[in-house]
């Protein structure tokens, strides 16, 4: 049975009627997590009124709405604060200049506070800084161990001795590091951003490592034998034969990085005081008004939706290189 | 001339827990160029090992094998190998495949033109011309060990290797590939070492059947010259009488190696066998 989706309705626009079947299993899709989720939505609500804490009642799924909606509006003001601040200071430039074409004009940055939807861009640009810098390093690192079983051996017990480390334990040996290193008049990136992605780096290097690695010595022997009576160089056999060989466990281990990073990211960000979604539940907490346990919980499901984002964009990526049409990606 | 290739008192230790298993036992073998060449014998007897040493794949412990009087110990696309399982690489296409080897030995020799049009000659010789761009997960299991084959063909090697390239095909298939085999080797007259189970295919394609003992210690038992004229065609041979006596050896020296000591001791079948060997035989009974 054909799956009911956009691209076969496109190809052949005759299907546009579903059978039941189709129908059916399009509605168990649909009604069985809406169902859950109405459930999960009916517990929260009446867990909310039970609970009360000294910064007011916890906050039910309505009290959350309301703050998500307030958090956008409050962007937007914010936005036009600075379109505003911006036309001001131009006006007085065209003054100046009206005066004294000579004179030495600028336009100072708004320096308001960042607003909510400025820390989701702080935090993903962060998260992916940290993610890629980290697959630089561990993919090729992943590939020389599973190639080499003296490498692996020498390798193996630093690798397992560094993965549990949490990274609230990695902090303040890397915050001091960077306060030691990073000096410059003009810097490009703020200290907090090197110091969370650096630490979003050291915690989620290690899956894509031990992947790749495993990926590598599992190549099968008939493969490696063609690259033997072929001759191929180091480098050829390298990216001919190995990397696609072992892209699928490549692509487990860059997922579980991925994950980790952004779990690690929150945590990093609170402490270093970056300015991304951390930090804004840090803030939130520390200020203890009667909106914040409902704007921390509204940063607690944009922190889990954005995950899940992340999941599916690699999914896809995942797919889109997959050359094994007999491997189930989900 | 005999000396084409040469394995002289190849023997090869493979390192066990038990100590070192000694899998070939001072094998010898002189194969003339052009000549097909069919490894014949029970499971388990070496053969494999037989190949995978003239391949390179495995050092032998003792002896070595010449090529045009040169020592090779080493792999290279000159001793082509034909694997068991195609081994094709499932992310590239036929064509891909083919490429991937053409690149390798042709680099700097043949311009990019001239290396299309070679791939594409080897594909055609197979008969696979219509599925260039068909990745292995596409195509049947046929089909697959015949783009091996071009692949391996397309090296030009000295020497062509195959590992029971058609153990894993059904018997229609077989038929149809081993028909092109011998077309392609009287067409290019290239050196063959052939592993296979099958009898018949042995004396069909063959000009020298080696018929190897049991392992372990496995050496050559019997050299069996196949005087049929090529080129062969099956279905007439079936009826011939030199053809139903090939086999009829064959099939006498694989089974009769089943039988007890006493008599294999005795038959002729066992003259060419170091005496060594034979006691070697009668302690495994």
């Amino acid at each position: 049975m054909k799956a009911l989706t956009l691209s076969s309705i496109s190809q052949n626009p005759g299907r546009l009627k579903p059978t039941p079947a189709q129908l059916a299993k399009l509605g168990r899709a649909v009604l069985l997590p809406l169902i859950a989720i109405s459930l999960f939505l009916f517990l929260w609500y009446n867990a909310a009124k039970l609970i009360d804490t000294s910064l007011g009642q916890f906050p039910g799924p309505a009290e959350v709405w309301e703050q998500s909606t307030n958090l956008v509006t409050e962007h937007q003001q914010e936005r036009q604060r600075e379109v505003a601040f911006v036309a001001r200071q131009e006006v007085r430039n065209a003054q100046i200049l009206a005066r004294n074409p000579e004179a030495d004009v600028q336009i100072r940055p708004y320096t308001g506070k960042p607003t909510f939807i400025d820390q989701v861009g702080t935090s993903l640009i962060t998260v992916l800084s940290g993610f890629l810098l980290a697959s630089l390093i561990a993919i090729p690192l992943g590939i020389l161990i599973g190639l080499n079983e003296s490498v692996y051996t020498a390798v193996n017990p630093l690798i397992q001795l560094f993965k549990p480390v949490s990274p609230l334990a990695w902090l303040p040996l890397v915050t001091m590091v960077v306060s030691a290193v990073y000096v410059s008049d003009d810097p490009a990136f703020s200290k907090s951003f090197i110091t969370s992605m650096l630490t979003v780096l050291l915690c989620c290097l290690w899956p894509t490592v031990i992947n790749t690695a495993v990926g590598v010595s599992n190549v099968s022997k008939d493969l490696l034998n063609v690259s033997q009576v072929l001759r191929l160089p180091v480098l050829t056999h390298v990216f001919k034969i190995i990397v696609p060989a072992s892209l699928p466990l490549m692509f487990t281990g860059l997922r579980l990085s991925l994950g980790i990073a952004w779990m690690v990211l929150i945590a990093a960000e609170m402490l270093a005081q970056s300015p991304g979604l951390g930090k804004f539940v840090w803030d939130e907490f520390q200020n203890g008004s009667s909106n914040s346990l409902g704007r921390i919980m509204v940063a607690v499901l944009v922190i889990g939706f954005i995950g899940f984002l992340l999941d599916r964009s690699m999914l896809f990526l995942q797919r889109s290189v997959s050359w094994d049409k007999s491997a189930v990606l989900r | 001339m005999k000396n084409y290739l040469q394995l002289s008192q190849v023997s090869i230790d493979f390192p066990t827990a038990n100590g070192p298993f000694r899998a070939l036992d001072k094998v010898n073998l002189d194969i003339a160029q052009g000549e097909f060449v069919s490894l014949i014998g029970h499971s388990g007897c070496g053969k494999s090992t037989v190949l995978n040493i003239v391949a390179g794949l495995h050092q032998a412990t003792e002896g070595g094998v010449l090529l045009e009087d040169r020592e090779v110990n080493a792999p290279g696309p000159e001793r082509a190998v034909v694997f068991q399982n195609h081994s094709l690489l499932p992310w590239l296409t036929a064509y891909e495949n083919v490429e991937l080897a053409v690149k390798r030995v042709f680099k700097g020799q043949k311009s990019r033109a001239e290396m299309k049009e070679w791939i594409i000659h080897n594909l055609q010789l197979v008969h696979m011309e219509h599925a260039l761009d068909k990745r292995p997960d596409e195509i049947s299991g046929g089909m697959k060990q015949r783009v091996g084959i071009a692949r391996a063909l397309a090296m030009e090697p000295k020497v062509l290797l195959m590992d029971e390239p058609f153990g894993a095909l059904d018997a229609l298939t077989r038929a149809h590939l081993q028909d092109s085999l011998m077309e392609i080797h009287a067409d290019l007259g290239n050196t063959v070492i052939m592993i296979t189970h099958d009898v018949d295919e042995a004396v069909l394609l063959s000009d020298r059947i080696v018929m190897m003992t049991n392992g372990p210690s496995a050496t050559i038992g019997e050299i069996l010259q196949v005087d049929l004229e090529r080129p062969r065609k099956r279905v007439e041979l079936a009826g011939d009488a030199r053809y139903n006596h090939f086999r009829h050896e064959v099939l006498t020296f694989l089974y009769e190696r089943q039988r007890k000591v006493e008599e294999i001791g005795t038959s002729k079948k066992s003259r060419e066998a170091p005496s060594t060997s034979t006691a070697r035989l009668a302690n495994q009974a």
